[in-house]
């Protein structure tokens, strides 16, 4: 069975919970935490590698904690004819991946450091962010 | 003896390729380095510009008759209505409308994805634009419904108009309360989450004639790309000033400008169309505004620093929404350009809604206009109120609070 990727996104209420101790004691699942964040607000993203045999309960387990689970079988991409280099979607990327560089005041987007939590894809005003399956 | 210059000897010299041009950027190292005085003597004009989300914005449009005529009493384009209470195939699309079956914030918070602002940008970019018109028949325009496929390049006039545009100054928007804020100023995470701001700071035409001496009635201008003038003073012009360090600065805050230029001029780059989740959608634009350097007074204005611009830090979580007076404090805006700053004894990331790289673009254009000898300096044909006239806002007072 290969691992399926997903991305998991904690609000300030939930991201202070144990959520990986019962993935792996209570549903038995492999876990391989590839990249995880949190942030001055005590937001967290985390992406994971999991299998095993009751990888359905462990995400309706993390369902049921008030975490967003997200597959993550798609990329996103900046159009870069939109980009308007605002910088309203800079201060709410959880990764830095969107970040202003200074001082030029451009927007670099570092896709390496993207995990498709999808937040900027809203955000934008000018529909800069898109999501490719 | 300080150097005072008239438009007159600034466009000659412009006609002769003689002029020096800096953008507002530009000017405050010229400044530092050589001083007021001599800097006043060499440079000719300051460019300055601003490029962010203006929602008081908008176009008459006219169409030309259709076979058989028609009033056209009512008008939409790509669904989205347009204001046509005005002569037979005239109409006017403003930026925040939209299409009637517009979600709004049924699904909060909502997308906004298409609206007046996105259809000024689809007519400046070329695209076909779906016109549908009702009216009622009269004797001289009988027709009553209609459809089209239209171009900018078909119609007959399309002026963009924008009756309030460059907000000389603008708050620092942040959200002290519980949950997640989706406002005019973005989307505004809960505690002190983040903040957004939306000037081009140094780089802001009114920011830099705080006195409104060179910016007035006719004023030439960038506008979207094309050449446009300074119709009126804008909606909400209240002038005055923000005090700091005790009243040893202030900055201007609370004018406003009305614009007005030729939309098939213009170019979708600095006229594009925007969605704020949760709030609305609306126009961004491009506007650059030359400043004349007529005597030290105002190249000393026009040669703001970030460090010495201010704006004021207001919570959107309940003092703007409720139409309190108060603020959590004021920031520099070279503090704002560092993207953390401190409110409440807090550290808070900050954006801007606007873009300064578009902005410095803007400012760049315009010069490289003038350098051309493309583009002449008009003297305002009337000066607008400025911040010693003391205009003040009125509330509105509804019946409930009778």
């Amino acid at each position: 069975m290969s691992p399926e990727k997903i991305v998991l996104r904690f609000s300030s209420e939930n991201s202070d919970k144990p959520i990986i101790y019962h993935l792996a004691k209570d549903y038995d699942l492999i876990i391989n935490i590839v990249k995880a964040t949190i942030n001055p607000h005590k937001e967290g993203t985390m992406v994971l590698e999991l299998t095993g045999e009751k990888y359905n309960e462990g995400i309706e387990f993390l369902r049921q904690q008030g975490i967003k689970v997200d597959s993550l079988c798609q990329e996103i991409i900046r159009n870069e004819d939109k980009c308007t280099h605002c910088g309203a979607c800079t201060v709410h990327c959880p990764t830095d991946a969107l970040h202003m560089k200074r001082p030029e005041m451009e927007i670099v987007f570092n896709r390496a450091e993207c995990i498709i939590c999808q937040v900027c894809v809203g955000i934008c005003p000018v529909k800069a962010m898109e999501v490719r399956i | 003896m300080s150097i005072e210059k008239t438009y007159k000897q600034i466009n000659e010299k412009i006609k002769a390729g003689k002029a020096v041009v800096l953008t507002a950027e530009e000017v405050i190292g010229r400044v530092m380095e050589k001083g007021l005085s001599q800097t006043a003597k060499e440079v000719d004009v300051v460019t300055t510009g601003t490029f962010g989300p203006m929602c008081s914005s908008g176009a008459f449009l006219n169409f030309g008759h259709t076979t058989p005529r028609m009033k056209m009493g009512k008008v939409w384009l790509n669904d989205v209505p347009a204001y046509a209470g005005i002569a037979a195939v005239d109409a006017y699309i403003g930026a925040t409308e939209l299409k009637e079956t517009d979600p709004r914030n049924n699904n909060h918070p909502g997308d906004f994805s298409y609206g007046g602002g996105h259809v000024i940008e689809d007519l400046v970019a070329g695209r076909p634009v779906k016109l549908r018109a009702e009216s009622y028949g009269t004797d001289c325009y009988p027709r009553r419904e209609a459809e089209a496929d239209l171009r900018l390049e078909d119609i007959n006039e399309a002026i963009l108009f924008n009756p309030r545009n460059c907000y000389q100054n603008y708050n620092c928007a942040v959200n002290t309360g519980d949950k997640t804020i989706y406002t005019y100023m973005g989307t505004l995470k809960a505690r002190l989450g983040n903040g957004h701001y939306s000037t081009s700071g140094q780089l802001s035409p009114l920011l830099k004639d705080p006195y409104f001496r060179t910016i007035g009635i006719g004023t030439r201008i960038f506008l979207g790309g094309g050449i446009g003038y300074v119709a009126w003073y804008g909606t909400q012009h209240f002038p005055g000033f923000i005090s700091y360090e005790d009243g040893q600065g202030k900055t201007g805050a609370g004018g406003t400008l009305s614009l007005i230029g030729d939309l098939k001029q213009m170019d979708a780059k600095w006229l594009t169309g925007a969605s704020f989740q949760g709030y609305g959608s609306t126009l961004n634009v491009g506007v650059g505004i030359p400043i004349p350097i007529l005597n030290e007074e105002i190249l000393a204005y026009a040669a703001k620093p970030d460090k010495d611009l201010y704006a004021p830090i207001v919570d959107y979580s309940s003092s703007y929404p409720n139409n309190e007076a108060g603020r959590l404090g004021l920031v520099s805006y070279a503090d704002l350009k560092t993207g953390l700053i401190k409110v409440n004894g807090k550290e808070v990331p900050v954006a801007p809604l606007s873009s300064y790289s578009r902005a410095k673009e803007i400012a760049h254009i315009l010069k490289d206009w003038i350098l051309k000898g493309d583009f002449l300096l008009t003297e305002p044909v009337d000066l607008l109120p400025g911040p010693d006239q003391g205009l003040k806002g009125k509330a509105l007072k509804t019946k409930d609070q009778e």
